[in-house]
Parts: C-alpha cells; sequence; structure tokens
C-alpha cells in the first residue's frame, strides 16, 4: 500500500479524507486505485493531474515506479508560460 | 558506455557565451517572422469583433459582404463543428462566437478577400443582430450570487455548494491547524489586495498564412508550438493530424501569450471556403481585446508572525477571473503562494470565475506573480511593524530540503535559501539609500515542467551535426541546444547546427512553456547525442575488431579504453563520418521523452525605488536578481531571462493594467494607454546567477524563464511602502495612486 | 482613388512603386520592395519596430504614407551592413547578446545608428531616452544599451 496525500479540496470527494492508502506500484495503478477506490477523483483525474514523488514533480508518465515508503502527493496537472 | 549517474560539473562548452546561431538574420532583417511570409494568389483575411461586453448573436447576415467584388469568403460559426471535449470546444468559441458574444473584441465572423482594404470594407457589410445583455468584469462582483451569467453550467464538482453562477472551480492546499498557529503568533496582519490583468505585450502580432484544399492544409504562424497549433486545428477543422503540416515561423516574443490559437482556425476555415491560400495578421487593438491577458484578482491574506520573526500560520484567499471560459489559474497561485517559506500550519484556497473578458492565456509563471505579491508584502508589513530585517526573517523562515511545501511535497534539494544569503552579501543589500528612495525584497518561485520532447542528431559526413528539435526559440534555446550537444559529443560549438522543424518531421513536442526547452530538449539532445556515440564506437570496435565495451568516447574521439584493449590510433568523428558509408551507412541518434525531473526555481529580487513626492511616479533606481539556475548553459540568455522577466514585472507593479470601462469595453487597447516599460523607465537589471546543480538533469540544468517575473511585484510595492511610507494593496502602482495615498497620508 | 506612382531611394537604390494612396510607406517597403526588416508591431507609432531612417531622421513607417516617400532618401536595416560586414552595432548586438526574440531588433538598430550618427558618446541616460520610442518586451533593455556603449567606444577608437 502507497500513501497518497489529496490537495485540500478533494476531500469533500473522498468522504472527508485528506490522506488515503491504495494499492500502487507505479503512476498508472496509483490513477486506476483512485478512481476505483474514490470515483468521485474521477473528473479530477480525467481533467488532469500530476504527481510529486519524493518531492519530485511527475505530469503523467504512468511507468514511474512508486515505492512502498514514498511520498506521494497528489497534484493538479501544470502549465507554464 | 556507461554514463555517470552524477551530474557532470566539468564542462568545455556550456557555460560560455558564444553567439547566436540566429543572430545575423535577426540584426540584418532576414529573420521571417509570422507576417513575412506570403506565397501567390494569397489573400488577405479580417476579423470582425464584438462591440458589445456580452451579447446574444440574434443573426448575422454575410449577404452584402459577400456580394462585395474582391470578397471570396466570409465565415462565422456556421461553418464549424460543435467539438465534443470542453477544452477544445472553448478554444473554437474564443476563435469564433457561438451564440453569445462573450467580451468586446469575440470574434463574430471573419472575411477573405483581395486584399486589406477589401476585406476591412467587407467587414462593414456584414450585419449582425444583438441582443446586448447585462456584463461583469470584475472578479469579486462576478463571483456574487446575482452576478450576470457569464457561461451555464460551468462549475465542476470541486465548486462548494452555495457559490456564485460564475464559479467554475475551487482548489485548497496546505496542512497543520491554522488556528493554533494564529494563537501562538505575537502579531497577525489580515490585508486585502487586488490586482489588474495585464498583457504579455509580444511586439510581434499574432499572424498566420493557412492553405487549406482537398483536406489537406499548410499552415505558417508564429506559436510557441507547432505541434499544439497542429492538434488545435485539426480537431476544429476535423481532420487527421497527418493532412495538417504545421511549421512555426520565427516568433516576435510569447511569454505564454502563444500557446494556443486565435487565428489560425479562422484562415484556414476562410481558405478552405475561398480555396485560396489565406493570411491574416491581428492589429495590436485586436490584440489587446481578444488575445490572452492574464488573470486579474481580488486576494485576502492572513499572517501570524513572533516577535522574533517566525511565521506561525498563513492563510491565503484567492479569487480569479480569466475570462470568459473556465481556466485553471488560480490552482497554480494557491500552491505557489507560500512555497518560499517552511510552514507548519498553512492554508491557500483559490476560486475562479467567469467575467465578460478576453480568455486568459499563460503568462510566464502563470498565477504565481499576483498571490506572492500579496503574501511578500504581508511578511514585509510585519517586518516592519515588529522591526525586523526582511531579508533575516525570509533566510528564518525559508523553504529548504526536507521541507515541506505549502503545496504537499517534500522538496528535495533547491537553492533558495542559497540565493537569499547571496542577496544578504551582495553589496547592493547594504548599499546607502537617497532621499524618497526605498529598498524592498521578494521571494519568487515557479515549479518548472519537462515534457513530451523528440530530437533527431545527424552526424553530417564531413563529422558536422545537424540537430533538429520541435520547439520554437523564444530566448536562444537554439544556442544552447547546440551547445549540449558539442558538449556532449566534444566537438567546437559552431560544428552543430540547430534548427526548429515542422510538425511532420519529428513527433509530438509539448509547447514552449514552463521554462521547460533548455532543459528537457537539452536531456534529449544529449540522450540523442550518446545514441551517436554508442553507433560511432560499435562502428570503430568493428574496425579494430575489439568488443564494442573496449572503445570509449573523449573529446570528440573514440579511443581504445586501456592497453588490454590494443594499440589502437584514436578515431575522429569526422573521420568515422567520412566512411560510414562503408561502415553501415549515415550515422544518426535520436530521442523521445516525456521529461520529468525538472527542479523548481526560486528568485529572489532587490529593488531600490524613488518615489517623487509631487507626482506619485516611481523610479526604479537600483535592481538586482538573484536566481538559481542549476547550471547556466549560456549565461547570457539566463541572464536574459532575468533580466526580461523582471521588466515585466516591474511593468506589472507599475503601470500595466486593463482598463474597463462601465459599459465593459476595454478603454486602453494599444501600447499608448496600455505603458509597458519603455528604455527611459529602467536601470541596469544586474544580475546574479546561482548555480544549485537540478540532480533531475545529466548537466544540472533548471529552467530559468518565468521565475523571474514573480519576485518584481512585491519588491516595487515593498520598496514604495519604505521610500513614501505609504503601502498600496492594489496593482498596478500607478502615480494617481500612490499620490492619493500619499496626500490623504498628508 | 487611383494608384499613386512613387520613385524613390531606397538604402541608396532608386527604387519604384505604386502603391493606394492610404498604403503606409511600412507596408509599401514590406509588399512592394520586399524589405521585410522593418516590422508592424502596432501600427500607431508606438512601439518603434518599423523605425526607418527618412532623409536623415528616423520615422515610424508605419505613420508615413508611401507616397510620402517621392523622392526621398530611405534607408532600412538592409542597407546597414556593407555586404558580408555587419555595421558594428550589428556585430555588437550578436556579441552582447542584446538580440532574444529579435522582433525589435531592426527598428532598435536603425534608431541606435541614427543616435551614434548625432552624438558619438552619448551617456546611458542619453541612449534611454533616445530609444524610448522602441519597445522591447524580451531583454529589459539592459544588454541593448550596453551594445550600444559598447559598439559607440569601438567606433569611437576606429
Amino acid at each position: 500500500m502507497v500513501t497518497v496525500t489529496l490537495w485540500g479540496s478533494l476531500r469533500d470527494l473522498t468522504d472527508g479524507q485528506e490522506v488515503v492508502e491504495v494499492e500502487a506500484s507505479n503512476f498508472k495503478e496509483l490513477l486506476d486505485a483512485l478512481q476505483r477506490d474514490h470515483p468521485a477523483l474521477g473528473p479530477q483525474i480525467k481533467r488532469g493531474v500530476s504527481v510529486a514523488i519524493d518531492g519530485r514533480v511527475y505530469r503523467n508518465s504512468w511507468f514511474t515506479e512508486i515505492r512502498p515508503d514514498s511520498e506521494v502527493v497528489l497534484m493538479p496537472y501544470m502549465k507554464g508560460g | 558506455m556507461n554514463y555517470p549517474v552524477k551530474t557532470k560539473t566539468d564542462f568545455k562548452v556550456v557555460g560560455t557565451r558564444v553567439p547566436r546561431p540566429d543572430g545575423v538574420d535577426k540584426v540584418t532583417g532576414r529573420a521571417l517572422y509570422g507576417a513575412d511570409f506570403s506565397v501567390p494568389g494569397m489573400l488577405i483575411g479580417s476579423v470582425l469583433r464584438s462591440p458589445h461586453a456580452h451579447a446574444r448573436i440574434k443573426s448575422i447576415d454575410t449577404s452584402a459582404a459577400e456580394a462585395l467584388p474582391g470578397v471570396k469568403a466570409v465565415v462565422t460559426s456556421a461553418d464549424f463543428g460543435v467539438p465534443e471535449d470542453d477544452f477544445l470546444r472553448d478554444v473554437q468559441d474564443n476563435c469564433m462566437a457561438r451564440g453569445k458574444a462573450l467580451y468586446h473584441g469575440h470574434a463574430v465572423a471573419a472575411v477573405a478577400a483581395k486584399d486589406a482594404q477589401t476585406a476591412r470594407a467587407a467587414l462593414k457589410l456584414i450585419k449582425v443582430d444583438y441582443e446586448v445583455l447585462p456584463h461583469v468584469t470584475d472578479v469579486d462582483a462576478a463571483m456574487a450570487a446575482d452576478a450576470p451569467v457569464v457561461q451555464e453550467g460551468r462549475a465542476d464538482e470541486s465548486v462548494p455548494a452555495g457559490s456564485g453562477p460564475n464559479v467554475t472551480n475551487f482548489h485548497e492546499f496546505g496542512h497543520g491547524d491554522l488556528e493554533a498557529g494564529f494563537a501562538r503568533a505575537d502579531l497577525v496582519l489580515e490585508r486585502s489586495f487586488k490586482t489588474e490583468a495585464t498583457h504579455q505585450g509580444y511586439i510581434e502580432p499574432h499572424a498566420c498564412l493557412a492553405t487549406m484544399s482537398a483536406g489537406r492544409g499548410e499552415l505558417w504562424c508564429c506559436t510557441q508550438g507547432q505541434f499544439m497549433v497542429r492538434e488545435l486545428c485539426a480537431g476544429i477543422m476535423q481532420m487527421d493530424a497527418s493532412q495538417l503540416r504545421v511549421t512555426a515561423s520565427e516568433i516576435g516574443g510569447g511569454f505564454g501569450g502563444k500557446t494556443t490559437v486565435f487565428i489560425e482556425p479562422v484562415a484556414l476555415a476562410l481558405s478552405r471556403k475561398s480555396g485560396r491560400p489565406v493570411k491574416i495578421v491581428m492589429t495590436r487593438d485586436e490584440i489587446f481585446r481578444a488575445t490572452g491577458p492574464t488573470i486579474s484578482s481580488s486576494m485576502d491574506i492572513k499572517i501570524g508572525m513572533t516577535k522574533d520573526g517566525r511565521i506561525t500560520a498563513a492563510d491565503a484567499q484567492l479569487r480569479y477571473q480569466g475570462g470568459a471560459f473556465p481556466c485553471q489559474t488560480v490552482s497554480f497561485g494557491a500552491q505557489a503562494a507560500f512555497a518560499a517559506y517552511d510552514l507548519e500550519a498553512v492554508r491557500a484556497q483559490g476560486w475562479n470565475a467567469l467575467t465578460n473578458r478576453p480568455k486568459e492565456a499563460a503568462y510566464r509563471a502563470p498565477g504565481a506573480p499576483v498571490a506572492i505579491y500579496a503574501v511578500e508584502s504581508v511578511v514585509d508589513e510585519l517586518c516592519q511593524e515588529l522591526n525586523l530585517d526582511p531579508l533575516d526573517v525570509r533566510l528564518l523562515n525559508a523553504a529548504r530540503d526536507g521541507t515541506k511545501a505549502s503545496y504537499g511535497p517534500t522538496f528535495d534539494q533547491i537553492g533558495l535559501v542559497a540565493t537569499l544569503e547571496a542577496a544578504k552579501a551582495h553589496p547592493h543589500y547594504s548599499a546607502p539609500l537617497g532621499e524618497n528612495q526605498g529598498r524592498g525584497l521578494s521571494c519568487g518561485f515557479w515549479f518548472n515542467f519537462g515534457g513530451n520532447t523528440c530530437v533527431s542528431l545527424n552526424l553530417n559526413s564531413d563529422g558536422t551535426v545537424g540537430v533538429t528539435e520541435g520547439n520554437p526559440d523564444i530566448g536562444g534555446s537554439r544556442a544552447s541546444i547546440s551547445m549540449m550537444a558539442a558538449e556532449e559529443l566534444g566537438i567546437p560549438y559552431d560544428k552543430v547546427r540547430t534548427v526548429i522543424t515542422d510538425t511532420n518531421s519529428l513527433g509530438h513536442n509539448d509547447v514552449t512553456d514552463g521554462s521547460r526547452v533548455t532543459f528537457a530538449v537539452g536531456m534529449a539532445t544529449i540522450k540523442a547525442a550518446r545514441a551517436a556515440i554508442e553507433e560511432m564506437c560499435a562502428r570503430v570496435a568493428k574496425i579494430w575488431g575489439i568488443d564494442e565495451d573496449a572503445v570509449y568516447w573523449e573529446d570528440g574521439y573514440a579511443k581504445p579504453s586501456g592497453p588490454n584493449a590494443g594499440n589502437f590510433e584514436p578515431m575522429s568523428i569526422a573521420e568515422i563520418a567520412a566512411i560510414a558509408s562503408e561502415t553501415g551507412g549515415p550515422i544518426a541518434g535520436h530521442h523521445e521523452v516525456n521529461a520529468e525531473g525538472a527542479g523548481v526555481s526560486f528568485g529572489v529580487h532587490l529593488a531600490d525605488v524613488e518615489v517623487d513626492p509631487e507626482t506619485g511616479a516611481t523610479k526604479v533606481v537600483r535592481y538586482t536578481v538573484f536566481q538559481d539556475a542549476g547550471k547556466a548553459v549560456h549565461p547570457d540568455y539566463v541572464e536574459g531571462q532575468m533580466q526580461g522577466g523582471s521588466v515585466q514585472g516591474i511593468g506589472w507593479a507599475l503601470n500595466e493594467e486593463y482598463i474597463y470601462g462601465e459599459d465593459g469595453k476595454l478603454q486602453n487597447a494599444g501600447f499608448l494607454d496600455y505603458r509597458v516599460p519603455v528604455a527611459s523607465d529602467l536601470p541596469m537589471i544586474d544580475t546574479v546567477i546561482l548555480e544549485i546543480p537540478n540532480p533531475g538533469h545529466p548537466y544540472g540544468v533548471r529552467g530559468v524563464g518565468e521565475t523571474s517575473i514573480v519576485p518584481p511585484l512585491a519588491a516595487l510595492s515593498n520598496a514604495v511602502s519604505r521610500a513614501a511610507g505609504i503601502r498600496l494593496h492594489e496593482l498596478p502602482m500607478s502615480p494617481p495612486k500612490i499620490l492619493k495615498a500619499m496626500m490623504s497620508k498628508g | 482613388m487611383k494608384n499613386i506612382h512613387v520613385s524613390t531611394t531606397v538604402n541608396g537604390d532608386n527604387v519604384e512603386f505604386i502603391c493606394p494612396p492610404g498604403e503606409t510607406l511600412l507596408d509599401a517597403l514590406r509588399d512592394r520592395i520586399g524589405l521585410k526588416g522593418a516590422k508592424e508591431g502596432c501600427g500607431t507609432g508606438d512601439c518603434g519596430a518599423c523605425t526607418v531612417e527618412m532623409n536623415g531622421e528616423i520615422v515610424c513607417s508605419c505613420l508615413v504614407l508611401g507616397a510620402e516617400a517621392e523622392g526621398a532618401e530611405i534607408k532600412t536595416v538592409e542597407g546597414m551592413a556593407n555586404g558580408d560586414t555587419l555595421h558594428t552595432l550589428q556585430q555588437s548586438f550578436i556579441d552582447n547578446a542584446a538580440l532574444q526574440c529579435g522582433i525589435c531588433t531592426p527598428g532598435i538598430l536603425v534608431a541606435a545608428k541614427a543616435l551614434l550618427e548625432r552624438n558619438p558618446d552619448p551617456s546611458e541616460t542619453e541612449i534611454r531616452y533616445w530609444l524610448a520610442g522602441n519597445l522591447c518586451r524580451c531583454t529589459g533593455y539592459d544588454k541593448i544599451i550596453k551594445a550600444v556603449q559598447i559598439a559607440a567606444a569601438e567606433m569611437r577608437g576606429a
């Protein structure tokens, strides 16, 4: 299991939880597990999310490895100028 | 060959100041920009725009325009389909209003004619029957429950129940116990801020030349991303991407504003209808009225501090409007607001509201400048009230390696503390100030990212190298890419030529944005060079009849790896290239990647200003930028990014603003009334580049393009407050506002 | 209204063109003579990207009519280099990284050349005020000012 920190405004979609645990060993599995366990996150995940794994932000890259002890933080999909 | 996992630190080419490959073309007037390209038989397109801020389009009668001799096509929204995808539909509807004109300047029809005069005359013959609707342009007014509704049903699931009808999205970030944090503070300040929208202000107008016939299209345009243009236009025109080739011209400035399309689908539609090539060049008036300004904002900030300067809690409410279409920019503002601080208790909330203004487009570090302006202003005011040194307070509270960022993750290697220490040690920080002068400082932050990137590197038969990449060069990246290829191959810079190609010649490249190009294209170039080196070493191993592992690459030569490998004369890249035909054919390397691992970027700016007590005018008298570049590939261009971004921020702070009348019309759609900084407004912009390597890049490179626009807003506001003894909570700090504040203080 | 026939001199060459009475000199240079170096950034004389020299004075060519070029002597950025040898200012802009996107560069070079012809040793303030009519959005002007100073010193020494 990995521990995923969501951003604050997502907690209304996860029964008030800001930290959830899901079974995942990479970014893709993380997205699948989040949508399976918390279907209300679906629209946001479809719009786009980034994930910070051990402090490093990944914008997509499904096969990025997540270890059980990784720090995993969900973030909105980033864009720039 | 095995490459070191550690970041490279010994450079021969990277870090030098070589001449840019596009320099001669640009100083002789030969460089071809968007408006500089023509083809035989070309028509001129022109766009009719809404005179109203908000109006239902009851009907459009184009018959008189079509009947005018010389007019070859007229298009309206009826000439386009209705994309199912929300994002694509918004892009299309922004290019051509469907049903309602949503802002003053929104395109409602377009004409292609034999020349510009005829096209302009034809626009006057188009009869649009409007039903004028109530409008809203201010963000706070737009948030209200009884505000005029810009678009129905655009709120996503994040919007709290009971929000006004224009609120489209809500975001919250943070951690810790705010209440307990504020209780521990010796002083808590709560301040409200407003900032106006600014425009990217690129000097080159949007321009394109489209040819579309028999389902096949050719498009030449100025853009930050030809692949983005192809994707959006192919979607809007309902054609296969393979049938549309987009070539990016030389780009005359973008700053984020050329990361979408405005006229390109319109030109394609006019060309399809007329069967002729169609060129559209926007006027400056159109650029201001209908292309990407930034968000405007209304913000409430609350920060608590102990009397020795420790921040105990911090809270921000950000309300942004990004025009008539949903916009996520406030989420970046909310994430960036407190990024420079190591905080136990922090919260940032952001709301976006629709207004009757043009659709927001990205502008250097989108969303971050205004949020950080508000936060850095309150931190400075706390320092003033508690009589603390503002730089020491930043150092005391600075985010560092291991800090849990206000937006969630734990920072790994970041350079903020080193940047602050460099500012503190710099002579600028302790230099004496004159009468009516004050010094301000601010931190700045941007995320940076990588993204999809393709590079092809070809060895020419004389041993020189061609690099093909797909990202328009907005700040000197062709030079930087050539430098990294030369560095990796161990050959001189002038043996490499980098060109930016069309959409048919490489796989997809994300737009030039997010400070990504030197980072991501550089990374792909290094990897492509390594692939070519592998191939060269393999060929040489065969010639020498030894194992591939026994050949290594150094300074442009394949060499035997030691006495055991055999005693062979090293072979140069030119020698290997000369016999490529005999050893298996042409040699090339390529790399395709979705680059991740861009390191975040921090900057600190020091600004000295002088405020004229008679006029309220602010003059910047000294300015120094401190920023971590990871590794400065071409220091001149890194400095250029830092200087250019700073001056855009200075403009945002002092003069630049969108001014709307009661009628919802933009009142200053030109460079005379929308005042960007000119040479005589400014001092030299001094720069200090720090190099704290980014572990996510082989050379340690971090993006540098965006962070520099962030700190000037608060640095100038803080300097003005110390120079004039008044603190404004509003941008821009134009002379009348400062004068009024000074007079009411007495 | 009928088109107008114009005889003029551009970068030392005799040139003739026909243009509508309302056409700007900028459009005539770009579309009739094929000199695309002068750029239109605003069309209202505010940005300076279209700066050319006309009878020894620098003008915004977007504010001059093509017809006014009759009998005049026009100089544009295309006339600055001598064959393959760049003007000192052009070389200095490359050497000192005084351009990024380059769209303002032709106008700034023409304006800077006119300054140095009048004042070979301008102060920083004089350069800044002389170039105040030429907008640059990329550089923050710092490297432009330095490039003009360095070119001026070189031209004084040469």
